[in-house]
């Protein structure tokens, strides 16, 4: 260790200024994760203890044998319910954005026409305007289609807003697949559904994941769409279930940290074991 | 791509091609270009409820912008949807480009700082609302009980029922939740530049701050295009945070209404006044997306003409 390290300052320790500076990089830095981390640690730690502990010794590690916070979470209140309507929503939006997105990024990439400039520039157009803001037509809409307060109004909306990224990902990427592999398949006489399905879209799971998970992150965490087309308890998402919960039991904090934490869990331990793939998928969209 | 026009031109292929593009265009038809375009036009009608009465021409607007109940409650959100835009630019974004210039020079243990950075990110902003306003609690939260332990009784403050700093509380709750994607973003940014271009720099003897001013600044002209973009978009979208920290109707006294609370009080109402205006809603939204299309294509065209092209 002590030589490692002595040959790895070697130069530092000629430069006294560029040691001290390492050293202040060092700092910021560690601050900085503390900063990021330390909240979500309370959250954790805070889910173990009672709320008469919370509120005597915030900072002290609790006894973390007592999990009847969590135990009572997930047996007296609506969060499972939440918890399996997050995960419909979140795997039928993704799974509709996939196949539809490939559909569409398939002919434009693959066959050539005059209308693929016009089909891209309509999910162009699609990618650019916020359905946020349209959400009143959309409610009346939702509501003729007799979708409200079901968990398709949050699916085809989800949906309406991942398909455009999701074009121009596999678009992309199919582009750069060699005409040579359906060519050979073309002359072994395979049908142009069977050249799609059999031979270039196994090439193309890196994209299909980067798609899934760029979308499936804000799907999973969205709490607008369900505030306003949600009432029934039945089938609220996990943000929107959250708040109720919040409202529920506003005095009892141990009970909140623990709804907290259970419904922080999923997504940071899945991005605690794919942080490389969540990091690429969700900043596709700003990294070129 | 390389098929021959005959073959292209047969109507089985037509049909297979149809099949793969007419269901996702027909769904974005139905389910985007339809309530965008609806949109516009639902702010010119009075509305009952839910169902449409007579064509009002401009009303709505002038209500919105001008009227006496609703003009100064949309102009005040509007200046602090301007506030947070300015303060999140720069602790934020600006933040964030510093932290991806320690994280580019690769000290020990950058991986775990690079992953620790976007944890936040990850996570709900329901979750990151609710959990910063159990810190900022008065009596119990952290942030106080902190400053007891240290000694500094004189800083804790009801953060969040004070109107000197629930705006601010707001803003670094929201700092916090989403510092690591433009660290991230001016990450990548940074490691595409030619390290040649910064060895040499450094060969020459520049300093740290004119190696960042000069080189590595407009060198990620193109994240900063980008970063600033979306962040315009963001703070003109604001919504939950300011609503799941300081509630529907912007406490204290209004001093973190913003225009998304607004337009949500305004469109679907709340418990203190349950009257949905759908008419006045449309005005809103109108508004603020002809807002943000206009002065976010001026910023990505001004911020498009600084970046430098190597």
């Amino acid at each position: 260790m002590t030589s490692a390290a002595h040959s790895r300052t070697d130069h530092a320790q000629t430069n006294p200024r560029e040691f001290s500076y390492a050293f202040l990089i060092q700092i910021v830095l560690i601050l900085n994760s503390f900063i990021m981390l330390y909240p979500v640690v309370v959250m954790v730690l805070s889910a173990f203890k009672t709320t008469g502990e919370i509120f005597e010794h915030p900072f002290a590690l609790p006894d973390f044998t007592q999990v009847q916070n969590f135990t009572r979470v997930l047996g007296e209140t609506s969060m499972p319910t939440y918890f399996v309507n997050s995960i419909l929503v979140t795997g039928a939006s993704i799974l509709l954005i996939l196949v539809l997105g490939t559909m569409a990024a398939y002919a434009v990439a693959r066959y050539e026409s005059r209308t693929n400039t016009f089909v891209l520039l309509f999910f162009l157009a699609g990618l650019m305007l916020p359905l946020k803001l349209a959400i009143i037509p959309l409610f009346i809409l939702l509501r003729d289609l007799h979708l409200l307060d079901s968990l398709w109004s949050l699916i085809v909306t989800y949906t309406a807003i991942g398909l455009p990224s999701c074009v121009f990902i596999m678009a992309g990427f199919l582009r750069t697949l060699p005409a040579e592999l359906e060519d050979a398949a073309r002359i072994d006489g395979a049908s142009e559904p069977r050249i799609m399905w059999s031979v270039m879209l196994p090439l193309a799971r890196p994209p299909l994941a980067i798609a899934a998970i760029q979308n499936a992150v804000p799907i999973w965490n969205d709490f607008f769409f369900p505030l306003v087309f949600i009432q029934s308890d039945a089938n609220k998402t996990l943000p929107q279930g959250l708040t109720s919960f919040m409202g529920e039991y506003t005095t009892d904090w141990g009970m909140l940290f623990a709804g907290l934490t259970i419904a922080a869990a999923p997504i940071t331990l899945l991005y605690i074991a794919l942080s490389r793939q969540f990091i690429q998928g969700m900043t596709a969209g700003a990294v070129k | 791509m390389p098929l021959s026009v005959q073959q292209s031109r047969t109507w089985k292929h037509r049909g297979w091609v149809a099949f793969l593009v007419l269901p996702p265009i027909a769904f974005i038809c139905l389910f985007v270009v339809y309530p965008i375009l609806s949109a516009f036009g639902y702010a010119f009608y009075n509305w009952q409820g839910l169902a449409r009465g007579e064509f009002v021409g401009l009303a709505n607007f002038r209500e919105v912008l001008f009227g006496p109940t609703m003009g100064p409650v949309v102009w005040n959100a509007f200046l602090h949807n301007v506030q947070a835009l300015v303060a999140l630019m720069i602790i934020q974004n600006g933040g964030g480009f510093l932290l991806a210039w320690l994280l580019y020079k690769e000290p020990f243990g950058f991986r775990f700082h690079r992953v620790a950075v976007f944890v936040p990110v990850v996570l709900s902003t329901i979750i990151v609302g609710f959990l910063w306003k159990l810190f900022l609690n008065p009596n119990f939260g952290i942030v106080n009980q902190a400053l007891y332990s240290v000694g500094l009784d004189a800083l804790a403050k009801p953060w969040l029922g004070d109107s000197a700093t629930a705006l601010p509380a707001l803003i670094l709750a929201n700092a916090w939740h989403f510092i690591g994607f433009p660290t991230l973003v001016y990450l990548a940014g940074m490691q595409r530049i030619p390290s040649e271009l910064i060895e040499a720099a450094r060969l020459d003897g520049t300093s740290e701050w004119q190696l960042l001013k000069n080189i590595v600044w407009p060198l990620v002209a193109p994240s900063t295009t980008i970063l600033f973009t979306l962040l315009f978009i963001g703070a003109f979208n604001w919504f939950e945070i300011p609503y799941v920290m300081a509630g529907l109707d912007g406490s204290p006294f209004g001093t973190t209404d913003v225009l998304g609370l607004v337009f949500y009080r305004t469109a679907f109402g709340n418990q203190s006044a349950s009257i949905q205006n759908f008419g006045q809603g449309s005005a809103l939204a109108t508004l603020l997306f002809l807002f943000i299309v206009v002065f976010a294509s001026l910023l990505t065209l001004w911020l498009r003409r600084r970046e430098i092209q190597i």
